[in-house]
């Protein structure tokens, strides 16, 4: 087909959709972030009733206590949508293929000193019973949230512990093969130290606001759990004891919380910013939670740093405490 | 008689598993439409990893198919070295 | 390499089954019946979640790899598109018009998929199929997103888009998908996966996607090519995913099969009903044609659908229900739609025309039995007023079913020159339906479907006029305050294609002097 162009100047009529130019302007082109995102949600004239949550429409502000004028002031830092968030994932899994790789082939494995194989696969494996609830909440809030601000990077979230689990599985395959999978099992479900975090995770399942239910999964305990595990046992503890071929294995963990802690604080932020009710109950939600997660996780660090465990864990806490605070909460 | 199908995008991607198909499934029929590619076949089919492999000269991870593929029926059974899609189980 | 060796070593089947099953718990702080809250008030009988089955085994590792390859592609050509006004290309401007439906009836469908598979991806007991609903969750914001970025160049230079969001909550015609997928999502989890994972994704979509793909494809938009086949390549992992939830369910408890076979007629009328607006897309929108609505549904419907039917059978599942009468009606439906729209061509947010000349020959020869007899004479008709001056426009409003909410228009399956009436009694109220399978569908809960927010009923009940307007001025005009209510562009998103801003801007923006300006 010939198309002649060069005689015809083609000015767009308009610059974006009005669901985005609501909250943008209309006099400037949209970015990808925002026209995958800005009122993307129903929000009026819903059909029925779910049977499920008469109480509720299917989707409706009121399921959480958290207040806010317009459901999207969340930002996401990252402007992920779909597209660049697995791309980026995608990128990470390529080095994360290649560390796999490397650990193995090299014989890495093999070679590390085996009570240090063995503080790591005690650590690390019921870890991945952690990221799967981590998953189970994120998805929660992505279901039963209001506004795809904030709903669509939690599906990206729960995703992402969802890998987690998995990278946590295929370093008990890799370092140890199958049945250490099963003994971390067993040790999530009976032995004493892991019996906090658990007791955390299920009553986190059944809590019905969904923003608390963001608080005490991504904000506080993932807040303690991540610096903790990975900065000061992994990367810190363990490296310093020729143990750097678990830091490679758990390499995405240490980057992904760098990256997903500046989407969490954003949440947090806009959300106490808004009014002094949010503020309450989230500086609310955060003290009840912290107190709850700090003395899980204390035991569960306990085997690895023993009597530094305390130490550690109150260091991590007051790096947590300033972040709060920064963020506007009272703690 | 039950046809499975599986269709693909009409790309070069595409067409090493094409004629891999056609050739493992001698009763496997294929016809083009716009943009696509849609093989039908009486009851079974199936795509072997050997077949793509000895036609691109690498490995192939059958997962790979996923990227080209538009639809596909009947139920699917994946193993690492072949996929097939039947009526009859 | 060694990694492929210890992969070979564990087997696919059995790598995944760590990967993903072994990650799940039995819960003691808190019960399981409180942890997972909703999957027993639809009386399906689950005894054992391990039974269930991930054909494709995908773990995020793949996941991630696999997706983010087609991203890069699929967005490639999304900025090729745009960089070289790649809409100028395509067949006719009339084309356009599908893309109008497009996102204002079925993205918004793609994003209530999304949320509707997080809530099952939380509340399955059992991991794997946890698992499986969530990755259909982020496909599906996945589709909701490329769909906006696809049409959003489009939208930039053509009417009947910009207000998609406004309009899929409160337009007459969009509340068909609308109340489709509000019926599955408010409804149990079990049903909800029937609904959509069964009925509407492996049944069905192959009519939404492959053939009106392949449609975008002949009419020269390959930016919606790529996104429609790119999605499809999700789709045929959830159509297997959808297998798979049947065979599961059925296999689990003998009990469970008459309420599947009750999903299954509900579930295949319900999305049968919304492709009436495919049917049309295909036979009167698409200005160069692939395959009629009739083949399609030949090849897709009863074919396909029919030798999946038959392997059900073992299980004690019949076709659905509305099964005979979609077959019946194959030769009717996209005119009957079409002429509907035709009518209320000033309350569509899209442009409606007669076929031309050459395309009645194409209607004809596909539909040998019904067009010339019923419907080409009511075309040519209006084609004669519309010549005199005089195109009709209907500026009543049409009664709506109160389950499928199609206004109705469709005729008896015996008799395709009288419209089909059913109606029901509840609570002293009388409800209206157009058809047995929609009053079925009504009587076995009509605590539900009198909850519909019918558009029609609104309207009259004075509900969709901006806030201030006063009905009982003197010439108070209630379509054009509805339009305004709606965020309509009077007089360039509705009314004919002839003479439309999107025709002649299309023209003009080609040279061509026909299209003046």
């Amino acid at each position: 087909m010939h198309i002649d162009l060069k005689t015809v100047k083609i000015d767009p009529l308009r610059q974006t959709f009005a669901n985005v130019a609501d909250r943008i302007g209309s006099d400037k082109p949209a970015s990808r972030y925002q026209e995958a995102t800005l009122g993307l949600q129903p929000d009026a004239n819903f059909h029925y009733r779910p049977t499920w949550d008469p109480a509720h429409e299917l989707f409706d502000p009121a399921r959480t206590a958290i207040g806010m004028k317009d459901w999207y002031a969340f930002k996401d830092p990252r402007q992920f949508y779909y597209a660049n968030w697995t791309m980026t994932r995608a990128r990470q899994q390529d080095a994360m293929e290649s560390n796999f790789d490397f650990v193995e082939s090299r014989g890495l494995a093999a070679s590390l000193p085996e009570d240090l194989k063995s503080t790591a696969l005690h650590l690390l494996l019921p870890l991945r019973h952690v990221a799967w609830g981590a998953n189970m909440n994120n998805f929660s809030i992505c279901a039963y949230g209001y506004g795809t601000a904030i709903t669509a990077p939690s599906s990206f979230h729960a995703m992402d512990q969802l890998g987690i689990a998995q990278y946590l599985t295929r370093l008990g395959l890799l370092l140890a093969g199958p049945e250490s999978l099963d003994i971390a099992k067993q040790a999530w479900l009976k032995l004493p130290e892991w019996q906090g975090l658990r007791s955390y995770i299920e009553d986190s399942f059944v809590l019905k606001d969904w923003f608390m239910l963001f608080t005490v999964q991504n904000f506080v305990l993932d807040g303690l759990l991540y610096p903790l595990v990975y900065d000061r046992i992994v990367d810190d503890h363990l490296a310093m004891r020729n143990g750097s071929a678990v830091a490679m294995l758990t390499a995405f963990m240490t980057e992904w919380y760098e990256e997903t802690a500046k989407w969490v604080d954003a949440q947090i932020k806009t959300a106490a910013a808004e009014s002094t009710a949010n503020r309450d109950l989230l500086s609310e939600w955060t003290r009840t939670w912290r107190e709850r997660a700090v003395s899980s996780l204390v035991p569960v660090v306990t085997g690895a740093l023993g009597e530094q465990a305390q130490v550690a864990s109150d260091e991590v806490l007051g790096q947590f405490n300033s972040r709060a605070a920064k963020l506007g909460l009272s703690v | 008689m039950s046809k499975v199908f599986i269709a693909f995008q009409a790309n070069e991607d595409s067409r090493p598993v094409i004629e891999a198909i056609l050739e493992d499934n001698p009763d496997a029929v294929s016809t083009t439409s716009p943009a696509m590619v849609k093989i039908d076949c009486k009851d079974r089919l199936v795509i072997r990893r050997e077949s793509i492999e000895s036609r691109i000269g690498r490995s192939f991870d059958l997962q790979e198919i996923q990227l080209n593929l538009i639809t596909l029926t009947g139920h699917l059974d994946e193993d690492d070295d072949q996929l097939t899609l039947s009526w009859k189980r | 390499m060694d990694m492929e060796a210890s992969k070979k070593k564990l087997g696919l089947k059995e790598r995944y089954n760590h990967l993903t099953r072994g990650l799940g718990w039995e819960t003691t702080y808190q019960p399981m019946e409180k942890v997972f809250p909703y999957t027993r008030y639809e009386g399906i009988k689950i005894h054992d979640w391990d039974k269930w089955e991930d054909p494709f085994r995908l773990t995020m590792d793949a996941y991630w790899k696999y997706q983010g390859e087609k991203e890069k592609k699929l967005y490639a050509i999304i900025d090729a598109f745009a960089q070289n006004n790649g809409h100028l290309g395509v067949s006719d401007a009339r084309y356009i018009n599908t893309l109008k439906l497009f996102i204002q009836g079925v993205s918004p469908l793609e994003y209530m998929a999304h949320r509707g598979f997080a809530h099952v991806g939380r509340q399955f007991d059992g991991v794997s199929a946890r698992i499986a609903c969530q990755m259909q969750s982020v496909d599906e914001l996945r589709h909701a997103q490329t769909q906006m970025h696809t049409v959003s160049n489009y939208n930039k230079y053509y009417n009947g888009m910009h207000s998609w969001r406004h309009w899929h909550d409160r337009v007459w015609y969009l509340s068909v998908p609308k109340s489709f997928f509000d019926d599955a999502m408010s409804a149990g989890p079990f049903e909800f996966v029937v609904a959509i994972s069964f009925a509407f994704e492996y049944v069905l979509t192959n009519l939404l996607f492959v053939p009106f793909m392949s449609g975008a494809a002949y009419n020269g938009d390959m930016a919606t090519v790529t996104f429609g086949f790119s999605a499809q390549s999700d789709e045929s992992r959830h159509m297997t995913l959808g297998l798979e939830i049947i065979k599961f369910i059925l296999e689990q408890d003998p009990g469970n099969v008459p309420i599947v076979q009750r999903w299954l007629d509900k579930w295949f009328w319900r999305g049968y009903k919304v492709l009436t607006l495919v049917s049309m897309m295909m036979d009167y929108m698409l200005p160069k044609k692939v395959m009629s609505w009739k083949e399609a549904w030949e090849i897709y419907g009863e074919q396909n659908g029919g030798a999946l039917f038959n392997d059900l059978a073992r299980y004690g599942i019949r076709k659905p229900k509305g099964w005979e009468q979609a077959s019946i009606e194959k030769d009717h439906l996209s005119h009957q739609a079409w002429s509907t729209f035709y009518n209320y061509g000033a309350a569509a947010l899209f442009h409606t025309w007669t076929p031309t000349d050459g395309e009645k020959d194409w209607l004809s020869a596909k539909y040998p039995d019904t067009f010339d007899k019923l419907y080409r004479p009511r075309f040519e008709h209006w084609e004669q007023q519309a010549k005199e001056g005089k195109r009709f426009y209907n500026g009543t409003l049409p009664m709506l079913c109160t389950t499928c909410q199609i206004p109705m228009f469709f005729t008896e399956p015996t008799d395709p020159t009288k419209i089909c009436y059913r109606e029901s009694d509840y609570k002293g109220d009388k409800y209206h339906f157009c058809s047995d399978h929609c009053k079925d569908i009504f009587d076995y809960e009509p605590e539900k479907y009198v909850q519909s927010w019918l558009p029609v009923h609104q309207i009259y009940q004075g509900n969709c006029f901006n806030p201030g307007v006063d009905p009982t001025v003197p010439g108070f005009d209630p379509l054009r305050a509805v339009l305004d209510y709606y965020h309509t562009n009077f007089g360039r998103d509705n009314f004919d294609f002839e003479g439309s801003e999107d025709q002649k801007n299309f023209a003009r923006w080609h040279g061509d002097d026909a299209g003046g300006a």
